[in-house]
């Protein structure tokens, strides 16, 4: 039983990673971005072809993750993001569904279809069981650099300048640009940040949750509620909506395998019943 | 004597135009449609039978039964809405003659009313649940069953010392059937059965293998969709399942030649039953699966493409029995009975059912040379569908 | 003396929008004729009408209430199940099988319109998602009465109204589709000129200030949420007894997304948006998928993102001087 905790809380860390971006561009530029899933997809393939065409190992392969899928992210929202943020939030979502299709289809005629596998180095491989639970290596490493990630991203949110002029944009862009806050070039880099950690969230998540090119689609769900039940406005939010999601997912399928696949709809829709802000969101005014 | 010239003329002109107009009416070309999921998550599907079908034509030519065939592509994406709408235009705007493909069974079952309602064959090349060719009076299979593939599995568990089977399958038609059809004839042999269905979309593994894991079976018996085969034997093995003594068997779906090369080593000693493997030995198959790589070079024929290939096959074979009659009822009737020697061994279409009679292979997967191969060790011929077989 | 003024107005607005405009009449004489002008294309004329009635459904929601809904297939794949279930296991009447599927997905509207009411936009849009996937879920696990991911078989239908079968060319399913189409959309034109209708623009334009004018905004959106998903459960249960067949694709996020599409194309909130929508979509996506039948994805989504960065704009410009120029030529001479 414990192990399966283990598990969920790998998985859990894999959403918090990948949703933690969307989660701060979206309260920052109030912008519905479902093609976040798709800056996951393009991390996760660049690492998988780093280490085949490149030959890099697989450490080197997560920062280029994390670096294409940032790059990317700040070249689109120069060009094409921003005359979008004036626009509704109906508009907003098609843009982004627009884009996804264009990912989608765009990786599967690269690509192929097929399922992209990366060879783990063999320090990451198998497992070991301490106290009776079972931990996998890879699992293991996946925890410790998503937390790792969490807790700085946390800290660089709370102490640094850069975190208090995006707290201060995100509460109130007027008044921010007002004090002299550059808004725009913090949406740009922050979706920057958000893209790349995307990235990197994909790059990691191909060997727990599979790449090929429907998955921006099939894994677009997910992050979503994480964003959506964390709430828009902190990193702990997200945080501890995408653990409560990621075990509440393996554990539900462990324990009732029948209706494991629902569960995290119904515990979405329960929790949004109760707090439509989010679980965690001050109420916005 | 001019008078004369003049009939012979005449005769030979006659002669002439006759056997050209008729040479001109057996020219006019048999349409097939072919539907297969082109794009989707079960893309694989379809382009390795469309490999395979643009193969045969290449190797046996388009004249079959003095009559030109003409193979028309459609993408349903693996959606079997858009697979009937698509097979109800080729019948009523294209006027084909033969609807072949189908790659799942929804897209199937869909279509078959189709098939009945207009008098056209329907030739399914991958689909695999039992009770499709039941569907229709116009249904033949070449591809296979997979009680078919599994009952043999069983057998061979028992008479190698597997008591204990834990199965895990995707819950859908194909899944069911397998997990059923094994545990069925397990149980009956005296093994004991636990059962697991990870739905379609289930991207982790996990929770399921831990379940496992705590049954401490003999075997782990498993069907998931070919694209999915690899991430299910990633996380076994990271689970260190295979150490813990636990066989891995069941259907060929798992190591599906297509992807098994990508699967990598942790592949290797799975023991699995199936129809067709890259790695049979004939010097027809050899043959085949060397012409395929050189016209698709990075792609290994799978059992879909052979499923495509005799699909081919079959409705060549029924044109020849006919003479280019095209009429839905004749080329039905033709193709009950029939059988050839295919790449993958002797096949049969089953008269009283229409479905694919043919050998089951048990496999190894091994390495051969560099490349990973389902390597068979053992035969059961002429395996018919074993659910039809018992009504 | 001032209020009656007032109310004597409002009247007068709303009768003025019941009246039929020239380019209206000429739709539907189009669309009924359609049957006779393209009679090899019948099928494809049958997905447009119900995509179209789908289109309509959520344009009641979104154009008129400003409910943003990214689950609307649950309602589609709800009259789907409910109108493919009667007919398989108690009658093949397609008019009883219409109504038990508006009756259907119109209880799940009613019974799920407190979870939209409250929240955000996005909140909104994520429960409308949950709730459609959640009932995807339920119907792939319940396969023994759906037929799960293989779909449901054996619906057999009688002919409508006991004279017209359906055939495979498609004939009496267009005309069928087309008949509940114009029925469903004439109430439709109804109830958005009606004061309740009016009342609902209202809420959607400024909730505070029309809660502060007495309307009951909760119950308004409520009604007006269910009534979509009869329409939708309408939609559902046309391409059930047209198809004779249901699977679980009629619940996937693809129709939700596609149905938001349509609406983006054809412009929310008149009720035409969703029929000129739906031909413009389905028409692009055959054109596109015959010509590339692997990557026509890619074209929708660069037209949808070209589309909402600027092109529809000049698109909607053009559509209102056609439509502006044909009322002219109607009412004979300049306004």
């Amino acid at each position: 039983m414990l192990t399966i905790l283990f598990d969920g809380i790998a998985y859990g860390m894999v959403l918090f990673v990948l949703g933690c971006g969307l989660s701060v561009t979206m309260g920052l530029m109030n912008f519905v971005n479902l093609a976040h899933g798709a800056f996951a997809m393009l991390g996760g393939y660049v690492a998988v072809l780093a280490m085949q065409r490149l030959g890099l190992p697989f450490l080197a392969s997560l920062p280029l993750a994390f670096l294409s899928a940032a790059v990317i992210g700040i070249v689109l929202e120069r060009l094409i993001y921003r005359p979008m943020y004036a626009k509704s939030h109906l508009d907003q979502v098609m843009f982004s569904i627009g884009l996804v299709f264009m990912a989608v289809a765009g990786t599967d005629w690269l690509m192929g279809s097929t399922q992209q596998f990366i060879r783990l180095p063999a320090w990451l491989q198998g497992r070991f069981e301490i106290a009776g639970i079972g931990i996998g290596r890879y699992r293991l490493f996946v925890i410790a650099i998503c937390g790792l990630l969490a807790v700085s991203l946390q800290w660089g949110f709370t102490h640094t300048r850069f975190g208090s002029r995006l707290r201060a944009a995100v509460d109130d862009a007027r008044v921010a640009r007002g004090l002299g806050i550059p808004v725009n070039r913090l949406f740009a880099l922050t979706f920057a940040l958000g893209s790349g950690l995307a990235g990197l969230g994909g790059a990691l998540g191909v060997e727990l949750m599979g790449l090929d090119p429907t998955f921006p689609l099939k894994f677009m769900i997910y992050f979503l509620i994480v964003v959506t039940v964390g709430g828009t406005s902190s990193i702990t939010g997200p945080f501890f909506a995408a653990m409560l999601l990621g075990v509440a997912d393996v554990v539900g399928k462990y324990l009732v395998p029948q209706v494991g696949a629902f569960i995290i709809y119904a515990l979405m829709v329960v929790l949004l019943i109760t707090r439509p802000h989010g679980l965690f969101a001050r109420a916005r005014a | 004597m001019t008078h004369r010239r003049t009939v012979l003329k005449g005769v030979l002109g006659f002669a002439l135009a006759a056997s050209v107009s008729s040479a001109a009416l057996a020219q006019e070309a048999l349409k097939i449609g072919l539907i297969l999921p082109m794009t989707g998550p079960f893309a694989s599907t379809g382009r390795q039978i469309d490999a395979a079908v643009k193969l045969f034509l290449a190797q046996e030519g388009a004249v079959h039964g003095g009559r030109k065939i003409e193979v028309i592509l459609k993408d349903d994406a693996g959606n079997a809405d858009a697979t009937r709408r698509l097979a109800q235009e080729l019948v009523v705007n294209d006027k084909v003659s033969v609807l072949a493909g189908f790659g799942l069974t929804p897209l199937a079952m869909a279509t078959a009313q189709i098939a009945t309602q207009a008098k056209v064959p329907q030739i399914v090349m991958a689909a695999a649940t039992a009770t499709i060719t039941e569907a229709s009076p116009y249904i033949a299979r070449t591809s296979f069953t997979l009680p078919q593939a599994s009952e043999p599995m069983a057998d061979w568990a028992w008479a190698n010392g597997i008591k204990k089977v834990f199965t895990v399958v995707t819950d859908y038609g194909p899944g069911i059937d397998a997990e059923t059809s094994f545990a069925n004839k397990f149980k009956a042999a005296g093994g004991t059965v636990e059962s697991v269905r990870v739905p379609l979309r289930g991207p982790d593994f996990a929770p399921f293998l831990q379940r496992v894991s705590e049954a401490k079976p003999d075997a782990l018996f498993v069907f998931v969709p070919s694209g999915v085969g690899a991430q299910f034997m990633k996380q076994f093995v990271e689970r260190g399942l295979d150490k813990a003594g636990i066989k891995l068997i069941g259907p060929g779906d798992v190591v599906d030649d297509d992807i098994l090369q990508g699967i990598g080593d942790v592949a290797l000693g799975a023991i699995t039953t199936h129809h067709y493997s890259a790695a049979h030995d004939s010097p027809a198959n050899k043959a085949f699966v060397e012409a395929f790589q050189k016209a698709n070079p990075g792609m290994r024929p799978n059992f879909m493409a052979v499923g495509g290939y005799d699909g081919m096959k079959l409705i060549a074979k029924a044109l020849e029995a006919t003479k280019g009659d095209a009429n839905g009822d004749k080329l039905i009737a033709a193709m009950k009975g029939a059988s050839w020697e295919s790449v993958r061994g002797p096949v049969k279409i089953d008269p009283d059912t229409r479905d694919i009679v043919q050998n089951i292979y048990v496999r190894k997967t091994e390495k051969v040379g560099s490349e990973l191969q389902n390597v068979e060790f053992a035969t059961i011929k002429d395996v018919k569908d074993p659910v039809k077989a018992r009504k | 003396m001032r209020a009656e003024s007032f109310e004597a107005r409002v009247r007068q607005a709303l009768y003025a929008g019941r009246r039929w405009h020239p380019a209206e009449i000429a739709f539907w004489i189009l669309a009924f004729a359609a049957f006779l002008l393209f009679p090899s294309h019948l099928l494809l004329l049958n997905e447009i009408a119900i995509l179209a009635l789908f289109a309509l459904s959520l344009d009641l929601i979104l154009g008129y209430a400003g409910i943003v809904s990214l689950g609307h297939a649950a309602f589609l794949g709800m009259g789907a199940y409910a109108a493919g279930l009667l007919a398989k296991h108690v009658t093949g009447d397609p008019l009883a099988g219409l109504a038990c599927g508006m009756a259907a997905a119109g209880l799940v509207g009613l019974l799920t319109s407190p979870l939209v009411l409250r929240g955000s936009d996005l909140t909104r849009l994520m429960v409308t998602l949950g709730v459609a996937l959640i009932l995807y879920e339920l119907a792939n696990s319940f396969g023994s009465l759906t037929g799960g991911a293989d779909g449901l078989q054996g619906v057999m239908m009688k002919p409508v109204l006991g004279q017209f079968e359906f055939d495979i060319f498609g004939r009496t399913a267009y005309l069928y589709s087309l008949s509940v189409l114009f029925v469903l959309f004439l109430i439709a034109r109804r109830v958005v000129h009606s004061p309740f209708g009016l009342s609902l623009r209202a809420v959607r334009d400024n909730p505070l200030r029309a809660s502060a004018s007495g309307v009951p905004n909760g119950r308004r959106l409520a009604a007006a949420y269910t009534l979509s998903a009869a329409y939708a459960g309408a939609a559902g249960a046309l391409l059930a007894q047209t198809t004779q067949f249901v699977s679980l694709d009629v619940l996937d996020f693809h129709r939700s997304a596609d149905l938001m599409l349509v609406l983006i194309i054809g412009g929310a909130g008149y009720l035409y948006g969703g029929l000129v929508g739906a031909i413009a979509f389905k028409l692009l996506q055959d054109a596109i998928s015959s010509f590339t039948p692997q990557y026509w994805m890619f074209w929708i989504g660069l037209f949808l993102v070209l589309f909402v960065l600027g092109g529809r704009e000049i698109i909607h410009g053009a559509i209102k001087t056609v439509v502006g120029r044909f009322a002219r030529l109607g009412k004979g001479g300049a306004r």
